[in-house]
This record gives structure tokens, C-alpha cells and sequence, in this order.
């Protein structure tokens, strides 16, 4: 009877904390995965066979959409979009206190005259990324502070960090004529960045 | 521990049910297996959401058209590809005035204009009789083209293995007769 009751014992190992760790971990990926950045604009981006992955950090995303002016623009790495806005300021002779730069540094991409800004950091998340909040960075001939917001993030970057370069990306709705795409591709061209990436979906296999 | 302690207080002394013990464990291994299952699943999901990224390298805009050099380049190895609108395509090999090929319309995809390339592409080197002058397709998007359009062109050209191409936005009125839709 003895040996009988010491194998029953053994059999069975309690699971209990490995149930836990397992739903802790199961509970992090699920929030993490569907905690997606909120972006102000959703384009829909043309497919390719490319497996390159976007880089996340010190990058410069310029996005098109499909409307008349919708040019947003968005800069990864907290440290230097503080500086960049710092440096817009000055350079538009336009003030942020410091309250504006903590909640810019921590902000998603933006398409508002720089005017505008600090109106938008006002808003609240969810109000920022209501359809028709923003209306676009203007980048014409007489105003282009796409090209200043550029400029700028690699002033910044070259400041923060001497021997990383910055890395710029074009994110175009796919439906875009190339007129206007051209257009930002010219925007980066003319201060001599020729190498950047274009944001692609993944097409499946049979193409 | 976590042991459902189902019914033990039925007139019974306390503590002494040891007949009931087997049932209060409840057998985790099942919910376990299926948590990590989960974990696995959202560890892959969330690593290959991330958008792909195409790089694409133009040429150094200068400014200074005096030092423009003009590289004449061998017509045989050309291979014109104008995107028009309605996502058409007419492609010609050589020049346009006299074309050793085409122009012809084509479709995107697999079907369409992969077969033309890929057939250039092995075709010029024999051609031209030296393995690294290989074929050069110069691609002309036109006004009414759309940015899927361009993608897909670039992408092609990695899919065939295209070496030299290029992205050329002056178009003449013959190239652009080409694509338009006729009246």
C-alpha cells in the first residue's frame, strides 16, 4: 500500500505558477500586438515582393495621402524630435514650452503647419487622429516646411548622434498619380538625399 | 496552490476527507498547452507585422548642366518601358524611331511584362557580347501613372534581376502618343 501512495504523489506536478507566468507573458503579446501606434492618416500601401524590413529607429517617414494636400510627417527616436522642434522654433520664431516638447517627443506623426502645432498638442490623442484635424505640412514653393522639418531632423540628429545618419522613408497611397509623389521625392533630392526607402506591404507569392 | 476545494463540509469531520482529495485538483496541463500556443502565435504575429521597405537609390540631381556628361549608351541594350494611365503599359526596345522591338502594350504581373524582360535580360549580353553590359531599362512614368504603378515596375526589376534601370521623367510627345487612349 505504501509504494502505491508515493507514486500517486509524484504524478501529478502542479501547474499553477506555470499557468500564471504563461498567461502573464500570453496577456503582454496580446497588448503589445494590438497596440498600434494611432496614425493620423491611413494610406494604403502599394505591395512587393521586398522583405526588407523598415528600420524603427532614427527614421524620417514622409507620408502621402490620397487627398489634395496630405503630406504628414514623422520622425522615430524621442531624444531627436525634441531637438528638431527645438530648432523649428527657432527657427519659425515660435516658442514651446517644454510641456509641448515632452508631449511631442512622445507624439505620433503630425500634418499641421507648424502654427498649428501647438493647438494640436493641446488635443488629445484620440482627437488628434480624427479625420480632418490635420490637414496637411504645406510644401509649396513659397512655404515649404516639409523641407524645414527635414532639414531640421537631420541638424538634430548630427547633433545627437555624430556618427548615425538618418534614415528617411516614403510612405505613398497606392492610388497617388506620380506627379505627387515625385513632388516629395524631388522635396528629398534637392538636399541631396538620394537613397530612401519606399513603405511597402507584402504581396503573396503568386505574382 | 490552486486547489478547488469542491464540497468537503457534508457532516463529515473536517480535515479527514482524504477519499476526496483526487477531485479537488484541477488538471492544468490543458490550459498550459494553450496559453503557450497563444504566446507562440502573438510572438510571431507581432514580429512580422512591420511594413517591408523598398530602397531606392537616384541619381545625384546636378544642378550644373556643363558638367553633365552625355554617356552614349549602345540602343540595342535599351529597353523603354511608359507607364500610362488606366495602369497600361507599352514598352519598345531600342529607339522609338526605330525600334527593334514594340512598341507593344503589356500588363503588370507575371504574364505580361516579366516574360519581355526576362527574355532581354538574357538576351542583350549575347547581344552585345560582354556579360556585364547587360540590359538597361529606363522606366517613364507619366502624368496620369500612379504610385502602384512605379512600385510595381521597380519591384519587377528586382524580380528579373535587373541591374541598371532607371527612373526617367522627360517624355516625348511620340512616347507619350503612345499611351494615350486613342480618340
Amino acid at each position: 500500500m505504501a509504494k502505491v501512495k508515493m507514486s500517486k504523489n509524484a504524478a501529478s506536478i502542479d501547474m499553477t505558477a506555470m499557468c500564471d507566468v504563461a498567461f502573464l507573458l500570453l496577456t503582454f503579446f496580446i497588448l503589445t500586438a494590438t497596440a498600434k501606434v494611432p496614425e493620423p492618416i491611413t494610406v494604403d500601401t502599394p505591395s512587393s515582393t521586398n522583405k526588407d524590413k523598415l528600420p524603427t529607429d532614427k527614421l524620417v517617414i514622409v507620408t502621402v495621402g490620397s487627398g489634395e494636400k496630405n503630406v504628414f510627417f514623422d520622425l522615430k527616436g524621442r531624444e531627436i524630435r525634441k531637438r528638431t522642434l527645438e530648432l523649428m522654433g527657432d527657427k519659425y520664431k515660435i516658442a514651446f514650452t517644454e510641456d509641448e516638447k515632452n508631449q511631442f517627443a512622445l507624439m505620433e506623426g503630425f500634418g499641421v503647419p507648424i502654427e498649428g502645432l501647438s493647438q494640436l498638442l493641446k488635443l488629445s490623442s484620440a482627437d488628434r487622429n480624427k479625420e480632418g484635424t490635420q490637414e496637411g505640412i504645406p510644401f509649396d514653393s513659397i512655404n515649404n516646411q516639409l523641407k524645414d522639418w527635414i532639414y531640421t531632423a537631420r541638424q538634430a540628429n548630427i547633433e545627437i548622434n555624430p556618427d548615425e545618419e538618418l534614415k528617411f522613408a516614403l510612405k505613398g497611397d497606392a492610388k497617388l498619380q506620380y506627379p505627387k509623389i515625385k513632388k516629395i521625392m524631388d522635396i528629398y533630392q534637392d538636399q541631396k538625399i538620394n537613397t530612401f526607402d519606399l513603405v511597402t506591404g507584402l504581396r503573396g507569392k503568386d505574382y | 496552490m490552486a486547489e478547488l476545494n469542491t464540497g468537503d463540509g457534508g457532516g463529515k469531520d473536517g480535515g479527514k476527507v482524504r477519499s476526496k482529495k483526487q477531485n479537488s485538483k484541477v488538471d492544468l496541463t490543458a490550459m498550459v498547452d494553450l496559453a503557450f500556443l497563444l504566446i507562440t502565435f502573438f510572438m510571431l504575429t507581432t514580429s512580422l507585422s512591420k511594413p517591408q521597405a523598398m530602397n531606392l537609390g537616384l541619381p545625384d540631381k546636378d544642378e550644373d548642366t556643363t558638367k553633365n556628361d552625355i554617356i552614349k549608351v549602345d540602343e540595342r541594350r535599351t529597353l523603354t518601358i511608359v507607364l500610362g494611365e488606366n495602369n497600361q503599359i507599352q514598352w519598345f526596345h531600342g529607339l522609338l524611331a526605330t525600334p527593334i522591338a514594340g512598341p507593344k502594350a503589356a500588363e503588370y504581373g507575371k504574364n505580361g511584362l516579366r516574360k519581355q524582360v526576362l527574355k532581354l535580360v538574357n538576351e542583350v549580353p549575347q547581344l552585345t557580347g560582354d556579360p556585364k553590359k547587360g540590359l538597361i531599362v529606363i522606366i517613364k512614368p507619366t502624368k496620369k501613372s500612379t504610385y502602384r504603378n512605379l512600385v510595381d515596375i521597380l519591384d519587377e526589376m528586382a524580380i528579373s534581376n535587373v541591374e541598371t534601370y532607371a527612373i526617367v521623367n522627360d517624355i516625348t510627345p511620340e512616347e507619350l502618343k503612345l499611351v494615350q487612349p486613342k480618340p
